[in-house]
């Protein structure tokens, strides 16, 4: 467009949120007088409708043809007013905002020195916006399918709810088995109905659903592309057993060699297993595993004179030439709803986990309490590290139960020493869900908890709490500062912080209640998809508030406690609303592209290939074109692939190639504005 | 006129922010009301390496006193590889500034993530106390020229 440039400017006040600071009219005025700006207005809440109004009643009545709007930051509103000037039929792309809320009035106290910024934010807008071209905004298909990592509670309901929309689902699991930390626990808060109940059904049909593509023991290796059209490749390890011929009967696993010698990562380590194995009775897919580091035959090539459970294995399902298969497909949206690890406890090492047999976490509690556990639901004291005897004749030992059970919350949760500030959400309940579970399975048995506060902010939660004390829960108010052993006590030493006295308190057996940390192999993850992380390391969402599922990158959702600890409802909830947010691309079928790609200007271009290189998208190429009679190569860019980075520009030694919007000529005048006092 | 002393000069310095990591973090310190100088004027580009480094010779010349390059944490950048760019351009242009007698304190980069806000206003207020300490800029201020 040539035509000369009328700029309106409209200063926000954003109720008191800029005004406060910034004195709004004091800008609009300034704003006014300068070079090309036809109309200068301030106004409380552009954002509002009338505000949105007053900018397309101008562009109407006025012929204006650029929009400055000093508010808040161009991540919040942009797309807003984007749209608003839009509708008044100018190109969207004429839009320039300045950040006057969290980059000025909110960050700065002295009226005098913010209401300058502001103002020279504002000149640099203008400036820039005299500059603005407008820009075509491509559209392309979006492959209706979504990958979906993790297949814990999060990535099931996600995947169940996409998949019965009519979309296909690649949903990939890195265990062997889906089901994630919900498959471990017994019972769950506050309605005490049992984790297995209402997951396995869950899990069955993501298995037997048409639309999924179930890839359990599977791990996503690499991802390219943009929202609508990401490649994906992802590797199938070899279980070293036919999926297709294993019935799921378990002989190769009590055939195993090292059966019952090879602590299970499902049970806590508490459990066993051998290196055939299946992680528990209702995993799903019900195939067995060879785990490849531990199986004899697939680290040392020798077991015996020949593998038991090759041997054992009527299906013949068993082969150790099983290849691990690479898989390519292609997604439009990706949910990732990794999950998390438990605080590993042995950082407070005041509490002696990994010392003491029976000081334990609350997930290997769980495992205890558990029906389907290693102690088939009995709470017996461990004997950790012991040898077991190998005659399976001799007479077991009689397992003893603990008589009194100490409590200590806020391990690894609110603790600035550890590094985790944050708090774990779930811990208060599911301490008051043991404590019950305790009380039920052991009469008589003394359970006291130690808690700093106890936050029971959820539906039922102060119900249930309320309940559990009613059954003889003791809580003491104060945070432990040691646990040591005196006989065969383990005694707990502590304030109780309400009445001020210090007290050692004897139990049997001291359950950590460990908060949610981020998963260990987070940083995989963040690599392959850029996720931000929050200051607790958790994967960030788009907006805290607004934009709860989404991430920073289009078509890149978050479920589950990757994103911050939350309890299953709040997982489930945030799945359903990370499968809707995954399915409006897909089923709009378009997604608009990046339009503030770079651009070459082949008539300076001396197809030196810098930019060819710089690229970290492969979207620039030489291509040959005539230059007044003479073939010359000049660097051309591919709009479907360019990102709108921007890299290639600064490093065009004849500043040839420009990215839109971002133009050297349009970046320069900001400088000459905001470099001057 | 009077030679202004460091106490009560008030640098003036332009900034080039990512729009991923380090804009997005200087919009958490003010979505968390954290205060810090107004002496730093941001620009917002896509990715940090799109700065140019002549950019940073530009403001100088313009009269900014200091220039300040932020961008994602090695690793993290939203486009793989241009804060690596951004880093190796900026360390070329700054030994260049250095040798032209440029104190190396006017010149900074920094890493600032998107859940940064705390850092960020550290940033600021260490860019601004460096070029506080080296004072104005007036070695390269075009000067209009009287044919």
């Amino acid at each position: 467009m040539n035509e000369k440039p009328k700029i309106g400017v409209y200063v926000c006040h954003c109720g008191t949120n800029i005004a406060a600071t910034v004195n709004v009219e004091e800008v609009a005025e300034f704003a006014g007088t300068l070079p090309d700006v036809t109309v200068s207005r301030n106004y409380s809440y552009m954002c509002s409708d009338p505000g949105q109004a007053l900018i397309s009643d101008d562009i109407k009545e006025l012929g204006l043809n650029r929009v400055v709007v000093a508010s808040c930051s161009p991540r919040m509103h942009e797309p807003t007013f984007r749209k608003s000037i839009d509708s008044a039929d100018l190109n969207p792309f004429y839009l320039e905002m300045a950040n006057i809320r969290e980059q000025c009035s909110w960050v700065h106290a002295d009226p005098i020195a913010a209401t300058e910024k502001a103002k020279r934010i504002v000149e640099a807008a203008v400036v820039k916006a005299r500059r603005l071209e407008a820009l075509e905004q491509g559209e392309v298909d979006v492959e209706p399918a979504c990958l979906i990592i993790g297949a814990g509670i999060a990535g099931i309901q996600a995947a169940l709810d996409i998949g019965d929309a009519g979309f296909k689902v690649y949903l990939v699991e890195k265990s062997p088995t889906v089901g994630g930390h919900m498959a471990q626990l017994d019972k769950t808060f506050p309605t005490l109905d049992c984790s297995a109940c209402i997951l396995t059904p869950k899990m069955v049909d993501v298995a037997n659903h048409p639309n999924i593509e179930l890839l359990t023991y599977s791990q996503v290796e690499e991802i390219s592309g943009y929202v609508g059209n990401f490649d994906v490749r992802v590797r199938k390890k070899s279980r070293f057993i036919d999926m297709d011929k294993c019935t799921g009967c378990g002989d190769c696993a009590s055939a195993c060699r090292l059966a019952g010698r090879i602590p299970n990562e499902f049970d806590e380590g508490i459990g066993m297993r051998g290196a055939a194995y299946l992680p528990f009775p209702q995993a799903v897919p019900a195939v067995y595993t060879i785990d490849k580091d531990r199986c004899l035959m697939l680290t040392k090539g020798k077991c015996g004179d020949s593998p038991k459970c090759k041997d054992a294995c009527q299906a013949d399902a068993i082969d150790f030439e099983i290849e691990d298969e690479v898989l390519d497909f292609k997604v439009g949206t990706i949910i990732v709803a990794t999950g998390y690890d438990v605080f590993d406890a042995r950082l407070k090492p005041e509490y002696a986990y990994g010392v003491y047999d029976n000081v334990v976490t609350a997930l290997e509690f769980e495992r205890l309490v558990n029906a389907a556990g290693p102690s088939e639901g009995k709470i017996v004291m461990l004997e950790r590290g012991k040898k077991k005897k190998k005659k399976k004749d001799e007479e077991p030992e009689e397992p003893k139960h603990p008589k009194s059970i100490a409590f200590i919350q806020c391990v690894g949760s609110r603790d600035k020493s550890v590094g985790n500030e944050y708090c774990s959400r779930v811990c208060c309940m599911y301490t008051a869900k043991l404590a019950h579970l305790a009380i039920d399975k052991i009469p008589g048995v003394d359970v006291t908890v130690f808690y700093m506060d106890v936050r029971a902010f959820g539906k039922g939660f102060e119900e249930f709490y309320d309940r559990v004390r009613r059954e003889g829960v003791k809580y003491i108010r104060g945070n432990p500062s040691e646990i040591f052993k005196h006989g065969d006590k383990l005694v707990v030493k502590a304030e109780d912080t309400l009445t001020s006295t210090p007290l050692e308190h004897e139990a049997d057996m001291v359950v950590l209640s460990v908060g949610l940390v981020p998963r260990g192999d987070n940083r995989e993850i963040i690599d392959m998809l850029k996720l931000s992380q929050s200051s607790d390391l958790f994967y960030m969402e788009a907006h805290p508030k607004l934009r709860p599922v989404d991430t920073a990158t289009d078509g890149i959702y978050l479920a589950g406690v990757c994103q911050g600890p939350k309890d299953i409802p709040d997982a489930v909830s945030q799945a359903k609303g990370a499968a809707a947010a995954a399915m409006i691309p897909m089923a709009s079928g378009k997604v608009k592209m990046e339009a503030q790609t770079a651009v070459v200007d082949e008539a300076t271009c001396r197809g030196c290939g810098f930019c060819v290189e710089i690229c970290p998208f492969s979207a620039i190429e030489l291509v040959e074109v005539n230059r007044m009679g003479w073939p010359v190569k000049v660097a051309s860019v591919n709009a479907a692939l360019c990102k709108g980075c921007g890299s290639c520009v600064a490093g065009c030694l004849s500043g040839s190639i420009q990215q839109r919007s971002f133009k050297d000529n349009q970046i320069l005048p900001q400088i000459k504005v905001l470099g001057v006092k | 006129m009077a030679e202004k002393t460091n106490s009560d000069f008030e640098p003036n310095i332009v900034a080039f922010l990512c729009n991923w990591c380090s804009y997005a973090g200087a919009d958490l310190a003010g979505t968390s009301r954290i205060e810090y100088p107004p002496n730093v004027r941001i620009i917002r580009v896509m990715c940090s390496g799109r700065v140019n480094p002549l950019f940073i010779m530009n403001a100088l010349q313009q009269g900014a006193d200091g220039v300040l390059i932020s961008g994602c944490y090695p690793g993290d950048c939203h486009y793989m590889q241009g804060n690596y760019y951004a880093r190796r351009r900026f360390n070329l242009m700054r030994n260049f500034l250095e040798y032209l007698g440029v104190e190396p304190e006017r010149v900074r980069m920094s890493w600032v993530s998107a859940s940064d806000g705390i850092r960020w206003k550290e940033v600021i207020e260490e860019v601004t106390e460096g070029v506080k300490t080296v004072g104005p800029m007036d070695k390269f201020k075009r000067r209009q020229l009287n044919w």
